[in-house]
């Protein structure tokens, strides 16, 4: 079992969603799962008939899945990513400015690391140097 | 001077909650030590051998006299009376309590400093030439970029759970007094048909595998400077080895992917960053700007200074020593030794700092510099008042005369400190110090560079010292490996090694054949150590370090 956090705090996954892997990608494929070392280029061609991207961490400490959300979102993808795995509340900020909705945790994760901890970084875009910094003159 | 705005202030502000909140859940339990470490080290605190260790940002090696008795209190109230600037201009406090640390936060906060990414796999605190702003041979103030790229590189979403540590380093001038060949990215200020920019130095770095960096672009115009290097660390971020952390630098994925292609993949990636960049970075650049213009400088009268130039030989020598030219005709930039010989390299009491502040304050437009070299500056002094500086410079034994030379040595903590260490290292550099000033032969024997790392990690920079003495582990008995040739400015080289190492108290013997080489061969006085080892190699160095008969070395180079 697993729980999505976003800024409202936790809820229960949808059930009907089947998620794809790469090598069975078409353009009917709505949701699709990708690993960390994934590369982005093989997806151009289906970025508008995707709606949900899952993007995998398999280790808290690798930080590859941000630098991926965000290459996604610079080209071009407007549908629902997801972080799913091993995310820890303090990296919250990190995955919502890096331009994830979202994040699924096990529920052993979710239940050492209680909803108020991660409400606690809702308010992500407070401080944000980057946004600051792309800002127009 | 930069001075924090409403944003920097409520980021820090916030960031400090953060981290009292994470120290609370680390205490209760909530956060696993494994969960907890990375965070601790985004804050800059270290597990030591003894104890926490807290490493906090000196950004760009600047602080003001406020800032320099903060650090003084903070040495005081929570740790034990001192600090120690390191080669990454930083103030590591060795002793704080875990409980305490986010109460130094706060106080550090209030004079406008803080400890963020002074460790961890992020982009570390960006350090800049320790001249900047007062070195004659500058093109430009490095400090304003550096500022820039600070607050670009300041909790970055996409970059705070990186391969490994990724270092910056920036400077202005032509002389390289930054080291930015020996950085994952060096960056050096340079003109273009009148247009300033950036030359971008990549894959420099020691450690295990030591690499002096190559030049991946020429020019990079400085409105793309940001774009560029974000381009670079999420290039890396995807394509750096995670299976092995010793091969986890960029140095080495650019040795595996060739810089061709990696420079192909950063170019693709800059065309899809780029846009995302639409001009407030410049406005800010202007705002920075503004904020290092050069201080008001006023005229004395020099009369007192050249008497006492002419009538004291100590006053004489520290001035030739350790004064350098300023971009400012009368003015002066002062380095004050934290190398006494057989202290610490790079430790200052808290009683030191509180005079160093004051004279910032008197002499210095408020200004003080921390050095890679583990001294710090007097940026803007003007002559009349050298020897007022000197003066009380000796009252705190802070006026030893040695700045470039044998006894200015860098040495990491070594296994006084660290937990990595395979052997001693400040020891080691308080001996030679000891040693060659019982002598009173440091002067003669000129400019040179000797750096000591307690184990492979090189954190003492010996791969690019002139004489770089490297402390391994041999079955139990420290052993101590020395390099040559080794050279961190704009005529970067990696030491050569010259053969088995030394134990201990051979060292110093060693130290002593090559010196005494050196001076028998060198054309004249004005030839230096590395001048002359360029000129010879490493073959008759080489000899007259293993030839324990120095006759023989010498009937053999003749
Ligand atoms: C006492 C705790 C310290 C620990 C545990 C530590 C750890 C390390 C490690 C593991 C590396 C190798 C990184 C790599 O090759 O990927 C390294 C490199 C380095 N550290 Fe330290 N260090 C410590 C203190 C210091 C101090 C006090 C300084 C400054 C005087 C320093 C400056 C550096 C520098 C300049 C490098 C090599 C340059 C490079 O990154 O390639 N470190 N350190
Ligand atoms: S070189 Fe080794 S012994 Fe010295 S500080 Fe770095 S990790 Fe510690």
């Amino acid at each position: 079992m697993t729980v999505i956090i976003n800024d409202e705090g936790f809820s229960t996954p949808e059930q009907e969603i089947t998620y794809e892997r790469a090598d069975t990608l078409n353009k009917e494929t709505r949701a699709l799962d990708i690993s960390a070392d994934q590369d982005l280029n093989a997806f151009s061609d289906y970025l508008e008939t995707l709606t949900l991207i899952r993007i995998e961490f398999s280790s808290f400490a690798d930080g590859r899945g941000f630098s991926l959300a965000r290459i996604l979102r610079l080209m071009g993808f407007s549908g629902h990513l997801r972080a799913y795995g091993h995310v820890i509340s303090d990296q919250y900020a990190m995955a919502r400015r890096s331009g994830f909705d979202d994040v699924e945790v096990s529920k052993a994760l979710a239940t050492r690391q209680p909803e108020a901890e991660w409400l606690f970084r809702s308010n992500w875009s407070a401080h944000d140097y980057q946004t600051r910094l792309r800002k127009s003159a | 001077m930069y001075k924090y705005n409403d944003f920097d202030h409520a980021f820090v502000t916030s960031r400090n909650a953060q981290f009292r909140e994470q120290v609370n859940r680390r205490i209760s339990g909530a956060l696993s030590e494994d969960e907890f470490k990375p965070l601790r080290l985004m804050n800059g605190l270290y597990l030591q051998l003894h104890a926490y260790m807290l490493r906090v940002a000196i950004p760009y090696g600047t602080l003001n006299s406020a800032q320099m008795r903060q650090l003084a209190m903070i040495a005081d109230r929570w740790d034990k009376g001192y600090g120690h600037f390191t080669t990454r201009q930083n103030i590591q406090f060795n002793w704080p309590k875990l409980q305490d640390v986010p109460n130094i936060l706060d106080a550090l906060a209030e004079v406008e400093m803080h400890a963020i990414q002074t460790s961890g796999n992020t982009i570390r605190n960006v350090t800049a030439d320790h001249f900047a702003g007062a070195a004659a041979d500058e093109i430009a103030d490095p400090r304003i970029y550096a500022e820039l790229i600070r607050q670009w590189s300041t909790d970055h979403p996409e970059f705070q759970f990186l391969p490994r540590k990724f270092k910056v380093a920036v400077t202005g001038a032509k002389q390289d007094r930054a080291v930015i060949h020996a950085h994952d990215i060096g960056l050096q200020i340079v003109e273009q048909n009148g247009k300033p920019g950036m030359r971008i130095i990549i894959g420099g770095g020691l450690g295990r595998t030591p690499m002096i960096g190559k030049v991946i672009r020429e020019f990079v115009a400085m409105d793309d400077i940001l774009p560029y290097l974000e381009s670079v660390v999420s290039v890396w971020n995807l394509l750096g080895r995670r299976d092995n952390k010793y091969k986890a630098r960029i140095k080495i994925t650019i040795h595996e992917n060739g810089i061709d292609e990696f420079s192909r993949l950063v170019d693709e990636r800059f065309a899809l960053i780029r846009p995302s960049f639409q001009g407030f970075d410049q406005t800010l650049l202007s705002e920075i700007s503004d904020a290092f213009d050069a201080p008001k400088f006023q005229r004395f009268d020099l009369s007192a200074f050249d008497k006492r130039y002419q009538g004291d030989p100590n006053f004489r020598s520290w001035v030739d020593t350790n004064i350098s030219a300023h971009k400012q005709a009368d003015y002066a930039i002062a380095a004050i030794s934290l190398k006494s010989h057989g202290e610490t390299p790079g430790d200052a009491s808290s009683a030191q700092m509180r005079r160093i502040a004051d004279l910032a304050k008197t002499y210095s437009h408020d200004e003080l510099r921390i050095s890679h070299e583990q001294n710090i500056v007097l940026p803007h002094v003007h002559k009349a008042h050298l020897p007022n500086i000197y003066d009380a410079l000796r009252a705190i034994g802070l006026a030893t005369a040695n700045i470039g030379l044998i006894s200015d040595i860098i040495a990491c903590p070594g296994m006084d400190y660290c937990a990595l260490a395979t052997a001693r290292s400040i020891p080691i550099a308080q001996d030679i110090a000891t040693h060659f000033d019982a002598l009173k032969l440091e002067h003669e024997i000129g400019p040179l560079k000797i750096k000591i790392s307690g184990c492979i990690n090189a954190c003492g920079h010996h791969h690019v010292g002139h004489i770089g003495i490297l402390g391994l582990d041999r079955a139990g008995v420290e052993n101590y490996q020395i390099t040559l040739g080794g050279d961190g400015t704009e005529t970067p080289a990696i030491g050569e090694r010259a053969g088995p190492g030394f134990c201990a108290d051979e060292v110093i013997p060693a130290i002593e054949r090559l010196i005494h080489f050196y001076m028998n061969e060198r054309l004249a006085p004005s030839e230096t150590f590395l001048e002359c080892y360029r000129r010879l190699g490493l073959g008759p160095f080489k000899s007259a370090l293993y030839e324990t008969d120095q006759s023989k070395v010498r009937a053999n180079a003749a």
